[in-house]
């Protein structure tokens, strides 16, 4: 291996430290999660579960974790479903006014949320969809529908036509050569997609915010706890997130290696 | 090969669905923000209308002028920490490292952190930065401080602190994605040449990926432009966004005509930055072949 000049091994500090930035807040949370102590500060107190029972003892978070869970849940089984009607739409015909239409289906996922969650608010109110979590749910279906279709799109564009041909021409039918060709095809985009979108609904704020009525998701219960103060409890269901989503990316990774 | 009509039938039924879906329950609604931008409020109801009174007082008003410039400042303050974090890192990720297995890990390390709720990611630093915080507590505790500094919480620099954070990757990604892209032959000419790691970096790698710094640079901007956790977090009085102040019009001040003018702006804003980073993005392209 060739040895590092001075600059280079600068460099691979200052990687070090930009590491180190990104990861020692999450070590802090997971510190504290285990503090003995209601105010989060050094040295520290002890270890104690206190807060995580306190997190099971809370109803009000546990309805709100069930809320989200079921937003989540819905809103993905939703966006997948049309967004991959819609990509295979968009992959097979030509229509006018197609580039526009992609263009908008993508656009919630650049836009800041609460421009968002303000044009849903303004538009529900006055088709009469009062705010609530269904409100939550079909706001995220549409908002995450760009997450599907570019992922869909990218593994269709890699799919070879000619297998759809190779089927017609066998005498399956269309929905017989989507089940049996197709989906086969798109799969791990799906799958992958919908963890992305499973990740994104559950931790969604701006939307929510503006679309929820009196049934609130747990990002919004975190939200208005803190906009009072800290609570330790934070901390310990803050953790058990963190460590959920490591479970979900180290589960979509394996899914996806083993699809190539 | 003809299909029979009743499958045609099927297929259309099938196809409609995403475009009624996206149509109705996507563009119309940013259409329809758009026009409310228009309206007249006369309390306590929206009447619709077309004037630009709205637009206006966003202009005038020092109370909202104030804001928007602070929002814009902040965001590229937040842009310029994010690219100056993150380009040495793409850089060493793409040119020093030579292993490929350890450039594979370190560059899932600065992804995976978005897959961590975005939220918490936030509320860490509000629990790292406040007075009594993990900070302050630990310089105390090591001995370096006397009394807890009170330089971080609830102002602009923990704002900024907190959203480069959370948006570094959004930076790291398209530059690492460019750097990685430029022929290594082009170095290596370079290098042949008898120029310096400087000047390779000046005249080869910088013009080269310039359109991963654009896309970058766009994209933590129009995020942290738009983001509705920090300021609430850890941002002070002196701290309040775009963000809050949509969301006093859409609450407490009831205004929304001015809450979607408002709203529009920032619309027009991003599309505009979107336009710009594509148009970068195909002169870069240009430049590589």
């Amino acid at each position: 291996m060739k040895q590092l000049l001075w600059w280079q091994k600068g460099m691979v500090g200052f990687v070090f430290g930009v590491l180190a930035f990104l990861y020692l807040p999450i070590v802090v949370l997971v510190v504290f999660s285990f503090n003995d102590s209601k105010v989060t500060s050094f040295p520290l107190s002890g270890f104690t579960w206190h807060w995580y029972q306190a997190v099971f003892a809370n109803a009000q978070m546990l309805t709100a974790l069930k809320n989200s869970l079921i937003v989540a849940t819905c809103a993905t089984g939703l966006t997948l479903t049309i967004g991959t009607l819609a990509a295979l739409v968009l992959d097979r015909h030509d229509f006018p006014g197609k580039g526009l239409f992609r263009n908008a289906i993508l656009l919630p996922l650049s836009l800041p949320g609460l421009v968002t969650g303000i044009a849903m608010l303004n538009f529900y109110k006055q088709i009469g969809i009062p705010q609530s979590l269904t409100a939550v749910v079909i706001g995220h279906a549409t908002a995450l529908l760009g997450v599907v279709v570019s992922q869909v799109m990218a593994r269709l564009a890699k799919t070879d036509h000619r297998l759809l041909e190779a089927s017609a021409d066998l005498g399956a039918g269309p929905v017989e050569t989507f089940f049996r060709v197709t989906l086969p095809a798109i799969r791990p985009a799906i799958l992958g997609a919908g963890l992305l979108s499973f990740t994104l609904s559950f931790d969604e704020i701006p939307v929510t915010y503006f679309l929820t009525g009196r049934d609130i998701t747990l990002p919004i219960y975190i939200y208005s706890t803190l906009r009072r103060g800290i609570t330790p409890e934070i901390n310990a269901i803050g953790s058990l997130i963190v460590l959920v989503s490591l479970l979900l990316i180290i589960l979509s990774v394996g899914l996806l290696r083993d699809r190539k | 090969m003809r299909r029979p009509a009743s499958s045609m039938l099927l297929t259309a039924g099938l196809f409609a669905l995403p475009l009624g879906w996206a149509l109705l329950l996507l563009i119309v609604p940013y259409l329809l923000m758009i026009a409310v931008g228009f309206w007249t409020r006369q309390f306590p109801l929206f009447v619709p209308d077309f004037q630009f009174g709205n637009y206006l007082q966003l202009f005038s008003d020092p109370q909202y002028t104030t804001v928007i410039l602070r929002t814009l400042k902040i965001a590229a303050m937040v842009t310029g920490c994010a690219l100056i974090l993150g380009y040495p890192l793409a850089y060493f990720l793409v040119f020093t490292l030579r292993s490929d297995r350890l450039r594979n890990l370190i560059y899932m390390a600065v992804i995976v952190p978005l897959w961590v709720s975005y939220l918490l990611r936030a509320y860490t630093w509000k629990i790292i930065l406040g007075t009594d915080g993990a900070l302050n507590s630990a310089l105390i505790w090591l001995g370096l401080i006397d009394t807890p500094l009170d330089a971080f919480l609830y102002n602009q620099t923990a704002m900024v602190i907190t959203l480069t954070y959370i948006f570094v990757p959004f930076m790291v990604m398209p530059i690492y994605a460019v750097l990685e892209n430029i022929p290594k032959g082009l170095i290596e000419a370079s290098e042949d040449l008898g120029i310096g790691p400087l000047g390779t970096f000046r005249h080869v790698i910088a013009p080269l990926s310039l359109g991963g710094v654009v896309a970058g640079a766009m994209m933590t901007f129009c995020l942290s432009f738009g983001d509705f956790v920090a300021p609430v977090l850890v941002g002070g009085p002196d701290g309040t966004m775009v963000a809050n102040l949509l969301q006093t019009q859409f609450g407490a001040a009831l205004n929304w005509p001015l809450g979607s003018a408002l709203a529009t702006l920032v619309l027009i804003m991003v599309l505009a930055i979107l336009g710009l980073t594509g148009w970068a993005e195909r002169a870069s392209a240009r430049n590589l072949r």
